[in-house]
Formats: structure tokens, sequence, C-alpha cells
């Protein structure tokens, strides 16, 4: 082999396999070995591996890499950053603290994943492993000081990445999200690769270090083809950071994949590849950073104003997510922008804020997705306080760290990029400013919804129906019940339906049968409340009674239309009593009932380890939002060892 | 014994503290006794203290810090509030034989009147916060007195004047009581500003806010600095004390319940304003314009108010305007210089008024709520023990010889006219109103024909029988009824040791006017005080005595007032009302909201269009990094080209 290298190598007789010092990469070589040792032992055994164990795994070797990370910190503290492998890898603070946060997310991620895979009946240690592996990658973007190395990471990170998005193959939107995430994901790749290519035309080199001391040593009498190189190199990172008019993957994935997928996916993606991004433009380009900053600048903009303005619009959960998280990659950018020792400091501070925040958000409404995953429309959040307080009050302290209130981490993160930007380009921490502003306004909207008090009971307008008009569908049982719906003569006989749970009107819309029925009130349905279904037609009043039991309703896509699913409503239990009008076919079988929205039955259950991942982050966030000294210290210390 | 000065104003605080916290636990009767007892403790601790500060020698009856006091033994201070590099401030005690007087009276009075309310607020469902409020009262009252400095003053101030707030409008479900305490409150916060711009002005000069400091470095202040300053802080004065400008509070005020509008609106914290001008007397005396900008201030209330009084229908409210009356007189006294006067008159009122309230309270409690002295008449037979002591201070404040009033203000008056003839002649014949409408309403309410058993004109049912009080009520009007006859015997002027004159007067020293009155001249003025009293008192007996209607001698422009409310009701209510109903309307409503709606719609409409961008179309995407990436190389050639 080493013949063959050297008689490759041709002229460069001294030809030699790179020195590897282990210690350097441990951190990446423990959570990728321990994904692969996973796997191997996933595939031996003979029955899948329980999900407990696989969680358990992953969170000891993630921990594993974690200590390594901090070991890594604390080295890089006393003696100072070193590149390694041929200087295609970097030690640093900035690396350290990339790994640090990428073990953390990985935790948390595997932490979420449990409770996700045991509700919706997954089994097997595929989606840790994938998991590990993506964060193998985001971890060797981080160090990487090599632009090969960049696109090796970039690549480890995205082709997992590609597979979870997919991971749950019973809903349609997971293998949709996938797929044209791996086809955008593969452009952009391409573009990646062409603009490390140039770059390497312009400049000679692929390394980093030695760029910048081509850069500082040269003056380029024709710069096109670097500036060229730089462009595609810009595209094929904004594309993983979802910066616009790149980002419009974004929704469409972090919808469709697994709800602790995206957690992780805008956690760890944003990271790894801000980490890159950061590096190559701070310290290789930093020299020519007139050339590119203005693009920065621009992009930054429409990233702050299409993040915000586009999630104010969106009645999905996630989808508005995913635009606060492009919304949350343009103040990244602000950093960026800045191009100084405060701005990358700043953007760090903001990753590592971002992280917490994001992973625990993603880990409630992985909670209120319940079983398919599929609860997300905004309306399903209305009254969450009153069914969970604590859930509701963790979701909404989370959520207004994203807007940046106080007392949170939010508010620092966005302060510091907004303080790094506003030294040079007052313009642009004006613009991340107003998008704030607009952001507040969804954060806090799904907040509000979820204290809004429901319906009162008795709120329901008992509606006398002129004969003429159709009858209401809803009423209070008593009033209606009592006063059956006498159409006028010659008019079609009417039937009305209703249902109550615990007085108050189930659905809404006037309409004659069940299979009707415009709009649902899904937030009143709540474990053990008593539930009446009845049907009222000229023969008399048929009504059963019974009380709502988790499972009692069950979700099923409907296939009609995007967004409207069947609800099924199972009365086997319960007793038909009063008259029988003749076309209630009711009694015994379920009645269906479609819906526009999803219907939540009572309290979704929270695993421990989802409500443990949810509590880190959440005490990060508000913790280090009362103190926010430490992790300031941290971030500014990376960037102090940030090499060169 | 000084120090128990400590405990003056930490008893009524206890009390409070009691009350809030336990108040509607402990329940009806227990609470009021508690919060009677708190203040007893207080008037308690203030003798003790009195009779400490007795025992010094004349020269060393004032004691104080200065600026960086610690709070050591000897010092007199609770704590160190503020220090801020040359601010330093601390919630020091300024014990001298003025505000010794001051709590004394305040202390003692709150205690009867605590006492009285008992009986008075029986039955009422606020009865446990009553006492609260009653006990914070006393407390900022007293706080107010004993500050060593401005600003704990201005916190006294503050808090007298919520505390008037919420008693004024204790009977909020009432309309005009919640408007009348908002009046209260806002009439006051117009003075506030007065006082608040006078600390500033101070402490910018003299950089210090505590009073001895403030008096050594005086000379700092001066020519317009120390006339604003005087003017300022006497703008709160008006406002505390009801004068020109700012007195239409004071008879609305009146909506409160009888005991808060004798305790506050009568014997204590209306006369603030006169204290805080005692206690800034060294600044006073440096300013001769402004102290006759306060002497005519003072006489024309005194005058205004008295014509007012004249013809008032409602008992509270011609009491009312007799409280402005006689503050107008303490304030007239204050910008002569005569200091000790004004004191004086502000003791012996706070044992008059304050009795002729609770008399007042007591008819209206006997006549179930009834306060138009037209329907009552005849109630000396039926309320014999409010009948007597009514009598003895409707015969002080009417200055009647030799009752308490007629020392009181024959001071004042004998030092009027050495300062200033035509204010003197003002002075004599506000005298002359001031016993007219006080026998007006003592002959209207208690002697004649017994009006309460007919029904009134206006179509009410006749009243049951009145009551008198219980004892509990009975016993303050003793006590006071007493002390308004005799408290003229603690300034008589031709006595020279152990008066008042003698105590105060080293507060004052060389500052305090010397009117140097030959002894003729002064029995001469006294005479004449005495004959207009009579002569007035006499008038209102033939006129009143008998009949009621006396349209010719109830003009409306002085029932209304002078038109007063009118005149700031189109001079200032209803052009603020349009500014900010346009403000409310076009500003916030068109301009602000329009702005913030109109920006929300604006991201709105904006998401909804670029929504449709977002296809779910993988080419559509595709297209978009595409030509994001076209966007950026143009501009990025471009700039080679350019450069």
């Amino acid at each position: 082999m080493i013949e063959l290298a050297a008689a490759v190598s041709g002229s460069h007789a001294g030809f030699l396999t790179p020195h590897i010092r282990y210690l350097a990469i441990l951190p990446e070589i423990v959570m990728l070995g321990g994904a692969v040792v996973l796997l191997a032992l996933g595939s031996l055994v003979q029955r899948n591996l329980r999900v407990g164990v696989a969680t358990a795994a992953t969170v000891a070797i993630s921990l594993g890499a974690l200590g390594c990370s901090l070991w890594q910190w604390a080295d890089v503290r006393s003696h100072g950053p070193f590149t390694a492998v041929d200087h295609a890898v970097v030690v640093d603070g900035f690396s350290a603290l990339v790994n640090i946060l990428v073990s953390c997310a990985m935790v948390l991620t595997a932490l979420v994943a449990d409770g996700y895979l045991r509700r919706e009946g997954g089994a097997g240690a595929e989606l840790h492993v994938l998991a590990m592996v993506s964060a193998t990658g985001a971890m060797v973007m981080g160090s990487a000081n090599d632009l090969i190395v960049v696109f090796l990471g970039l690549e480890i990170l995205s082709i997992a990445l590609y597979v979870l998005a997919a991971f749950n193959h019973r809903r349609a939107a997971s293998g949709e999200a996938a797929l044209k995430y791996f086809i955008l994901g593969s452009f952009s790749s391409a573009v990646f690769v062409y603009g490390i290519a140039l770059v390497y035309g312009a400049t000679g080199s692929t390394n980093l270090t030695q760029i910048a001391d081509f850069l500082s040593k040269n003056v380029l009498s024709s710069n096109g083809l670097l500036l060229a190189g730089m462009t595609l190199l810009i595209v094929g990172f904004a594309f993983k950071v979802a910066a616009v008019p790149f980002h419009m993957w974004t929704p469409d994935v972090y919808q469709g994949s697994p709800s602790p997928i995206t957690g992780f996916m805008a956690a760890v993606a944003k990271a790894g590849a801000f980490a890159a991004f950061l590096r190559v433009f701070i310290s290789s380009f930093g020299l020519v950073r007139t050339d590119w900053q203005p693009v920065i600048y621009a992009l930054a903009i429409v990233t702050l104003l299409v993040g915000a303005g586009l999630a104010v619009v969106q009645r999905d959960v996630k989808r508005m997510l995913a635009y606060s998280s492009i919304n949350h990659a343009g103040f990244v950018l602000l950093g960026l922008e800045a191009a100084t020792a405060r701005g990358v400091s700043a953007s760090l501070y903001y990753l590592f804020a971002y992280t917490f925040m994001v992973i625990g958000s993603f880990a409630v409404v992985t909670v209120l997705g319940r079983r398919g995953d599929a609860a997300h429309d905004i309306s399903s959040y209305r009254g969450l306080a009153r069914r969970q307080p604590l859930l509701a009050l963790v979701f909404a302290v989370l959520l207004l760290a994203q807007a940046g209130a106080p007392f949170t981490t939010g508010l620092w993160a966005k302060l510091q990029v907004v303080l790094a930007a506003v030294h040079g380009a007052v313009p642009l921490a004006v613009v991340a400013m107003v998008s704030a502003a607009v952001a507040a306004f969804f954060y806090l909207r799904v907040a509000v919804l979820m204290y809004s008090p429901l319906p009162a009971e008795g709120e329901a307008p008992g509606v006398q129906p002129a004969a003429e008009e159709p009858v209401p569908l809803y009423a209070r049982a008593g009033a209606v019940a009592t006063e059956p719906a006498v159409p006028a003569e010659g008019a079609e006989p009417a039937v009305s339906t209703w249902g109550t749970v615990g007085g108050r009107p189930l659905w809404t819309g006037i309409e004659r049968s069940v299979a009707d029925i415009e709009h649902l009130n899904a937030g009143l349905l709540l474990d053990g409340d008593p539930l009446t279904l009845a049907l009222a037609g000229d023969g008399g009043t048929a009504t059963s009674e019974s009380r709502l039991a988790a499972g009692a309703l069950a979700v099923e896509p409907s296939g009609a239309a995007p967004g409207r699913e069947r609800m099924l409503v199972d009365t086997t239990t319960t007793g038909a009593g009063g008259g029988t009008p003749g076309d209630y076919s009711g009694g015994g079988e379920g009645v269906a009932v479609d819906v526009a929205g999803v219907v939540s039955a009572g309290r979704a259950p929270v695993p421990v380890l989802t409500a443990v991942a949810v509590g880190l982050c959440l005490g990060v966030t508000v913790v280090l939002g009362f103190w926010p000294g430490p992790l300031t210290s941290f971030a500014h210390h990376a960037t102090l060892l940030f090499l060169p | 014994m000084l120090h128990a000065v400590f405990l003056v104003p930490l008893f009524p605080l206890v009390g409070f503290v009691v009350l809030l916290a336990f108040g509607r636990r402990i329940g009806e009767p227990v609470a009021g006794w508690i919060g009677t007892l708190a203040v007893t403790g207080a008037f308690v601790s203030a003798c003790i203290t009195l009779a400490g500060l007795a025992n010094q020698p004349a020269h060393a009856r004032t004691l104080t810090c200065s600026d960086a006091c610690g709070t050591g033994a000897n010092a007199h201070s609770f704590f160190t509030w503020i220090a801020v590099d040359g601010l330093h401030i601390t919630a020091a005690i300024l014990l001298d034989p003025l505000s010794m007087t001051m709590c004394m009276f305040v202390t003692g009075v709150s205690m009867l009147i605590h006492l009285y309310s008992i009986g008075y607020m029986k039955g009422d469902r606020d009865f446990t916060k009553f006492f609260v409020y009653l006990n914070a009262f006393v407390f900022s009252m007293v706080v107010l007195v004993l500050a060593n400095n401005l600003l704990v003053t201005f916190v006294g101030w503050e808090g007298v004047g919520v505390c008037s707030y919420w008693l004024v409008s204790f009977w909020f479900f009432r309309d005009s009581a919640a408007s009348a305490g908002k009046k209260a409150f806002i009439y006051n916060r117009i003075g506030d500003v007065g006082f608040l711009l006078a600390v500033f002005l101070i402490f910018s000069k003299t950089g210090s806010l505590t009073y001895v400091t403030i008096f050594a470095h005086s000379h700092l202040l001066s020519g317009w600095s120390i006339t604003a300053a005087v003017l300022l802080l006497f703008m709160a004065a008006t406002g505390k004390s009801a004068q020109i400008p700012l007195f239409n509070w004071l008879p609305d005020a009146m909506e409160g319940p009888t005991p808060v509008s004798a305790l506050i609106h009568a014997a204590t914290m209306v006369t603030a304003g006169v204290y805080l001008m005692c206690r800034v007397n060294p600044l006073l005396a440096l300013t001769h314009n402004a102290m006759w900008v306060i002497a005519i201030i003072g006489g024309l209330t005194a005058f205004v108010a008295a014509t007012i009084a004249s013809t008032q229908q409602d008992i509270k409210k011609a009491l009312a305007f007799s409280t402005v009356s006689q503050i107008g007189y303490m304030v007239l006294a204050v910008g002569t210089g005569a200091y000790v006067a004004a004191i004086f008159l502000m003791v012996a009122h706070a044992c008059y008024k304050g009795l002729l309230f609770l008399g007042a309270g007591s008819v209206i409690h006997g006549m179930e709520t009834e306060q138009d002295m037209k329907r009552m008449g005849g109630l000396r037979r039926v309320m014999p023990w409010t009948f007597v002591t009514f009598l003895c201070a409707w015969l002080a404040l009417a200055a009647v010889p030799p009752f308490s009033g007629f020392w009181a203000k024959g001071e004042i008056l004998a030092n009027v006219y050495a300062k200033s003839l035509p204010l003197y002649a003002l002075a004599l014949l506000t005298a002359l109103f001031t016993s007219y409408y006080m026998s007006r309403i003592f002959f209207l309410t208690f002697t004649g024909k017994e009006r309460w058993k007919d029904p009134a004109p206006d179509g009410r049912p006749a009243h049951h029988r009145p009551h008198e009080s219980p004892w509990v009520m009975r016993a303050p009007l003793v006590v006071l009824a007493v002390l308004a006859v005799f408290a003229g015997a603690a300034n008589l002027p031709w006595v020279h040791v152990g008066t008042l004159q003698n105590w105060l007067a080293p507060v004052f020293g060389h500052r305090l006017f010397d009117s140097h009155e030959s002894a003729g001249l002064q029995v001469g003025l006294a005479v004449a005080d005495g004959v207009v009293a009579v002569a007035a008192a006499l008038a209102a007996w033939f006129l009143w005595r008998r009949t009621v209607d006396r349209p010719g001698l109830e003009p409306t422009f002085l029932q209304r007032v002078w038109y007063w409310d009118n005149l700031y009701d189109a001079l200032i209510g209803r052009p603020g009302q349009l500014v900010a109903r346009t403000y409310a309307v076009v500003v916030d409503g068109r301009i602000i909201d329009g702005a913030v709606n109109g920006a929300a719609r604006l991201v709105r409409a904006t998401g909804s269009g670029a929504r449709r961008l977002q296809t779910g179309f993988v080419r559509n995407y595709v297209l978009g990094i595409a030509l994001g990436l076209a966007a950026i190389i143009a501009f990025m050639l471009s700039r080679t080209w350019w450069s």
C-alpha cells in the first residue's frame, strides 16, 4: 500500500500517511464507534433491541463523548489549541464547544426519542444509531480544518439525517420529507463541492490555514474564481443552516420528520453547519471579508424577515417552529456578518442557547403530537393549560425564551448578536429587532392559546331553530332532549344530532348528519369526562351516555384532504337509551366524525425520560437566563481559543 | 425617655400590619379595639417623649442628626435609606418642640377618633379595612411630622394622601364617593408636583435634603431660587391644606365616613401644609415676596371659604368650608411670620373642629345618614350629649370669649394688624362670617322646630325619632369638648411662663414675627374680636332661630362655591378631556394602533402572499436555490467589475 501511495504521489517521494493523533478526535471516535458497536449489537441479537436498552446505550455513549469534549476543553484551556491529522483537524475552544453542544443535544434527543419510539411502537436501535452518526458529522464539521473534511462532515451529517427524516414509514409525509431533503441536499452538496474546487483553484489549497496564509501573502489580481468559490460555499452552508432563499426545504422537512428528529435536526444540523460556516469564513476568508460580508448581510435580512413573517401565517405548530428556526438562523448570521471575535462569540452563544430551547420545544411538540405524531394543528393547543398545566407552563417558557423574553437565555442570545451587529451594521440590527418583535407574535399566540379558556359551560347558545332553518347540530343536551325540533309540515323530517362532553358542545356547525360536522372542539375532550352522543329525529331521541377514556377517541387520516382526519368515537361500551329513531345507525358501532384539525383525547401522556429532557432544557434556559455569566464566558473563551 | 419617640410611628405601623394580615379573621369589634390600642400606644409614647423633652434645657430641645448620621444608640435614625454619592438619606427623626406639639395632638385626636369610629362604623361591611386605613394614616402622618429630611417628609406626605384617597372613597360603590376620592387625590397630586420640584431645586442648590443641613446652607439658595423653592413648597401646601387655588377637593372629600372627615379632613392631614411651612421657616425668612403671597392667599382663602360656608345646607359641607377658612387663617399667620399663632390655632382647631365633625357624625348617625340641616332642628332635646358638646365647639370656633378659638384667632388677628391693615380688615370680616355661619349651623341643627318629623319637600318620608349615640362615640365628644373650651389656656397673652409661645420659640428664634403692640392696643383688638363674634352670633340667632328659608341669604353664587368648580371645569376639565379624547381616538386609535395593526396586517398579508411560493414541489425549491445562487454570483461579479 505504501509503495502504491508513493507511486501515485509521483515526485513526492516522502508521502506519508498522516500521523493520526487519536486523542484529538476522541469525541468523534467515541460517538461514531459507539454507534457502530450499538448497530452491530442490534443486528447480533435475535430479536430487535429493546428501545430502553438502545436509549441507555446512546445516552451512555453521548455522555462519554461529552466527557471527552469537556476534557478537550480543559486541555485546550491549559495547553492551547493545536491541529492534528496533517492539519486537517483542529482542536481549539471553538471545536470543543461545538462538540460539547452536539453531545448534549444527542443526550437530549435520545431521551426524547425513547418516549416517541415506545409510543409509536418502534423497536431496535436504528434511530439512535443514525442520530449518533449524524451527530458525529456535526462534530467533524466543528473540528474540520480542511474544506474536504468539512464536506466529509457535512455528508456524514446529512445522509444520516435523510434516513432519519423518513423514519416514520407509516406516515407518507415522513417519506416525502426525506425525499425532498435528499434531493435538495444532494443538489446543495454538489454546489458546495464545486465551491471547494473553485477555492482550491484560486488559492491552491483546501486547508483552511493555508488558504488564510495564501490570502494574507498574495493579492489576487483577478479574484473572480475566489469570489465564485466563496459564493458556492455560502450557498452550500446557507442551505444547511436554512437561510433564505435556500430554506424552502425546511418547513416541509421539519413538518414531515418525526418530531424528535425535527428537534435534533434543528439543533445539531444547524450547529454543525454554522460551526463550519463560521470557521471557514472567519478564519480562512477573514481577510477578504469585505467581499462576502454584503452577501451575508443580505442573507441575514431576508432570513430574519421571511422566517418571522411566514411563521405568523402557519397553522401547524411544527411548520411554525420550522420558520422560527429560519428566523433564528438569521440571528446567528448577524454574528457571522460582524466577522469579529465578538460576533463569533455571540453566534456560539446563540447556538448554545438555541439548541436547548429548540430541543425542549420539539420534545413538548412530540408529546402533544400524540400517537401518530399528527396532532400539530395549533387549535389542538387550546386550553392545554387546563389539561396539563405543567406542560403548558414549560412550553410557554420555552416559547418565550425563543422570543427572547427576559430571564431566559433567549434574551441574552439575541442581545449578544444584536450588540455584535450594531457596531458595523446598524440597519441589520434594527431589522433583527423588528423581526424579533414579529416573531414574538407567533410565539405568544401559541402561549396565549394554551392559556385560553375553553368555552364555558352553558355558553352554548340554546338556539331555537326556525322551521325552515337547518337544525342546529349542537345544543345543550338537556334543551334539545326536552324540546325536540319539530319540523314544519311538508319539510323533510329533520334529524339532529348532538354530542356534549361534560355539558359543553362537542362540535360546532349547523348540519343535518353526523358525517357533515364542520368542526370539532377537540380541545374539549378530557379523560373521564361524561360523553353524551345523541340523535334526534321525528321518531324520538336516542342518547348514549358514557365516559371518555383515553383511547375511546382515535384519529386516523381520512385521506380526503390535507388537514382533515377522521375521528372514531368508540361507542361500543355505551348503551343507547330513549327512543329509536330510524336512521340512527350507531348503537354498538363507531360513529365516524370528520374533523378539521385534530382530536386530542384527554391528557397526552408524558414519558419520564422526555420529562427529564424537557426539564434539562428548561433548566439550562432559565438558570443560565438568570445567571448568564458562565455561558457568556464559555462562548468568549471558546472564541479566544479560536485558531487562528 | 426621649427614645420613646421611636415608638410613636412604630405603634400604628404594627397595628396596620397586624390588621392587614389578620384583620379579616379578627373580626368586627376587636379589630377596632386593636387599632385604637395601637394609636393609644403612640399617644402614650408621645407623652413620655414630651416629658423627656420638657426636661431638657430650652436650647437643647432639638434632637436630630445631620446628613451622615449612623444608626447608633444616640442617633435618632432608623436606618440609612439612600446612600448614593452625595445624596445621603436616612430614615431619621427630627424631634423638636414643633414636631413634638404636632405629634401630641395628632396622636391624641387620632386616638379619640379611633375610639369614636368603633361606634360609628359598627356593622359596616368593611369595618376592619377602615381601621387598617386609619392606622396607616396615623403612621404616615407621624412620619410626615417626625421626618428629618424633605424626602422622608414626602413619604409621609404621599402616605397621608393615599390614605385620604382610600378613606374618602371608602364607600366606593357610591359614584359620588369614588369620584370625590379621585378629585382629592388629583388635587393633591397637583400640589405634590410642587413639592417634588422644590425638593429637586433645593437639592441642586444645597446638595442636601436634611432640614438642618438645608438651613445651614440656605445662603446657597439665593434670589429667585429661594422664592421659587418656597412658593413650590407652598403650592404643595395649598394642595394638602386646601387653599386657593386647590381648595375645592375638601368639600367633596366629605363623602368619606364622618370620622375620616374629622380626623383627616379637619384635624390633622389638612394642617400638614401649614406644618410644612412652619418646618421650613428659615427658608421663608429669606424671601419677603413669597411671605406676602402666602399671607394674601391665606387671607383670601379664609374669606372666600367663610362666605361659602354661610350658605351651605349640608352640615358636613358647611363644616368643610369652615375648615378651609380656618386653615386660611393659619396660612395667613404663617405669611405674617406668626408661626406660633398658626400652631396655636392649629391645635385649638384640631380640638374644636374634630369635635364639630364628631358631633355632626353623631347627628348623622342618630338621624340615619341625614346630612341636610334643613331637615334637622330641635335636636337638643333628643341628643343632649351631642348638643352640649357641639355648643362648646360652636362657641370655640365662633371665637366667643373665653373659649379657645377666641385666644387663638385673636393672636393671629393681632399679628396681622401689625403686619398689614388691609389684611387685618379682611381677616376681621372673615371673623364676622365665621361666627355667623357657625351659629347658623348650630341653630339650624339643634334649635327651632323639629323638622325631621315632617316629610321632606322633595317627598322623602319623615325620619324616625333620632337617638343619642353610644358611649364609645360620646366619650371622645366629651374629652374634645373639654379641650375645645380650655385649649386657649395653652397660650394666654398675658402669661409668659410655660406657654406655647415659650415652648415653640426656640424653633423659630428671631424669625418669629414680633408685633410690639402696646397692651392697650392688644386689649382693643381683643375687644373688637369679641364684639364681632358675639354680634354675628346674635345676628344668626335672629335670622335662623325660627326660619329655615331665607333665599336672600343663600345666593346661588355662594352656594355654588363662587363657580369655582365650573371655572376649572371650563378651563381645565373640558379642554383636558378634549385633548385626551383626541389622543385616545386619533393619536392612539388611528396613528399608533393603526401603525401597529397595519404592520401586523402587512406582515400577515406578506406572509400569506409569500406562502404561495412554498408550493411543495421540489423543482420550485431547486429553482429558488438556483435563483439565489445566481443573484449572489451576479452581485459578486458586479462588485468585481465595479472595482
